[in-house]
This record gives structure tokens, C-alpha cells and sequence, in this order.
């Protein structure tokens, strides 16, 4: 680390995360309203945006892989990733058969 | 450990230099690691509810997308606005972090107002936390998250307060990455509430 926060004058990488966050927002929408799929193709168009949001904000805004613990911070975040699929789509799958 | 070099290195960040920041910092991931699996467990919860509407509004009766845009634009803004200020505090520029601090504050109450005006809406319509499983688990999540934002407008206010007095010290500076740390988290989350529970409500 170290290389990447002197010298820049102007917040190039922020500038370029926000679009693409922006782009990546309303890709969503039309894929929700416009796009004319299937349900089921809508709903994991639009949860592969919105992850690809959540690991754009990790690593444009919130610089997850700097500093000297970068790696562990950066493995942390990926298991609680892990826990929130595990949860979140066990309980899905489980209560399917239940409901 | 013992170096002093390494105990306070001057081509780090200000946030960085002491071992108690950086140590800080790291707590503070660890935190956020902790607070993804709490939303999870909420998101796992209205995911598994939200059909169950019983006699009162469904998703598709309920949720505006006109609203919810505004909310996920104002959020997604604060979010680029808080990731300035550091990028302000990196170049040493005082007025520039509070600047971008005080339009960040602004920003997030704007969400908390729309987001206020949302429920109170709701719940005119007769739709509560106690009409169904869908609308306990839905506030649960959604105001979960807004008791967030509201803490951290609260956070940030304070530290603004600390800056004026203090200035740049190690210490403030990692305040505020730590804060920024937590604003940004929170838009990560209103992503996936964007996704998961306004745009999936409206097209199921």
C-alpha cells in the first residue's frame, strides 16, 4: 500500500465508481420493468447487479484490500459473504418445502 | 512489533500511522463482517415471509418505484460524497472534508425523510408492522437499516463537531475513515434492500 494516496488531485476512482454505480442502478430497473424476461431471469440479472455493486462499493469507496491487514480484511468480508448466501438461500431453499 | 518505524510510519495515511488506528480499523472490518450477517439473517427472514400477506397490501399494491428511486439516489450519492471527503482528508484539505462531510449529512437525512414519509404513508394505508408477516418482516429489515443511517448521521455530526475542534490528528482522521467505513456499508446494504425487496416485490 502506500503507492495510491499521495499525488492524485483528483478523485478519478471515486468519479468512476459512481457512474458505474449509477449504470449499474438503473441496468437493474430496466431489467426489472423493461426487458420483458422471465421472472426468474429477471430476479438473478438483477441480484448479479446488485452484487456487483456491493464488491464495487468494497473496493472503489471503501478500499477493502489497503492497508497492512488488507488481506484479512479482505477475507473477512468474503466469509461474511459466504454466512449471508448460507443463510439467506438455506432458509429459502429450506422453507420451500414447507410453505 | 518493537520497530519504530513501524509503529508510526510516515508514508501512510494519517488514519493509518499508529498501531492503535490500524488496529482500530481492523476491529471496525471485523465489526462489518458481523453486521453483514445480521442483515442476512433479516433478508433471510422477509425473504422467506413476503408472499405471506394474509388480508392486508402485497409488494406490488404497496412499493413505489418513484419513491424508492429517489431513496436509492440519494443514498448511492452520499455514498460518493462521504468516499470524497477521505479522498479530501488524504490531501490534507480541512475544508474540503467537512464540505463533503456536511453534503453526505445532508444527503442521508434526505433519505431518512423520504424513507419516514414512506412508512408514515404505509401505515395510513392501513398497511403496519402488525398487518402480516410480509409488513413485520419488511419494517424489521428496511427500518433496521434506517436506524443505521440515523445513528450514523448522529456519528458523523459528532465527528464534524471533533474536526472543527481538533483538526487533523491521527486520531480524528481515523474517525473519520472509520465513519466513512460505516456510511459506505450501509449503502452496500440498501443495494441489496433496493434489489431484494423493492425490485423483486414489484416484478413477482
Amino acid at each position: 500500500m502506500g503507492a495510491n494516496h499521495h499525488h492524485e488531485t483528483f478523485p478519478w476512482k471515486h468519479i468512476v465508481g459512481f457512474i458505474l454505480s449509477l449504470v449499474l442502478t438503473f441496468a437493474a430497473l430496466w431489467i426489472a420493468f423493461s426487458s420483458g424476461l422471465a421472472t426468474k431471469a429477471i430476479l438473478v440479472g438483477i441480484v448479479v447487479l446488485a452484487v456487483l455493486q456491493a464488491v464495487l462499493q468494497l473496493f472503489m469507496f471503501m478500499h477493502v484490500t489497503e492497508s497492512d491487514s488488507g488481506k484479512i480484511q479482505t477475507i473477512n468480508m468474503a466469509y461474511s459473504f459466504f454466512i449471508a448466501i448460507v443463510v439467506v438461500a438455506g432458509s429459502i431453499w429450506t422453507m420451500a418445502f414447507v410453505l | 512489533m518493537a520497530d519504530t518505524a513501524h509503529h508510526y510510519d510516515e508514508t501512510m495515511p494519517l488514519e493509518y500511522r499508529t498501531e492503535e488506528s490500524r488496529l482500530n480499523i481492523l476491529g471496525f472490518w471485523i465489526f462489518l463482517g458481523a453486521e453483514v450477517a445480521l442483515f442476512a439473517t433479516l433478508f433471510a427472514t422477509y425473504l422467506v415471509l413476503f408472499q405471506r400477506t394474509g388480508h392486508g397490501p402485497t409488494t406490488a399494491d404497496l412499493f413505489e418505484i418513484k419513491d424508492v428511486m429517489i431513496e436509492t439516489l440519494l443514498l448511492l450519492t452520499s455514498s460518493f460524497t462521504c468516499g470524497l471527503a477521505v479522498f479530501e482528508m488524504r490531501r490534507r484539505r480541512l475544508t474540503g472534508l467537512l464540505v463533503w462531510l456536511l453534503v453526505t449529512l445532508l444527503l442521508g437525512a434526505g433519505f431518512i425523510t423520504f424513507e419516514v414519509r414512506e412508512f408514515i404513508h404505509y401505515v395510513h394505508e392501513g398497511a403496519t408492522i402488525q398487518t402480516s408477516a410480509f409488513l413485520s418482516s419488511f419494517f424489521v429489515l428496511v427500518g433496521t437499516h434506517g436506524a443505521h443511517v440515523s445513528l450514523g448521521i448522529g456519528w458523523m455530526t459528532l465527528i464534524i463537531i471533533q474536526l472543527l475542534q481538533r483538526g487533523f490528528t491521527p486520531r480524528t482522521a481515523r474517525k473519520v475513515f472509520i465513519v466513512s467505513l460505516y456510511w459506505h456499508f450501509l449503502d452496500v446494504v440498501w443495494i441489496f434492500i433496493f434489489t431484494l425487496v423493492y425490485l423483486t416485490g414489484m416484478v413477482m
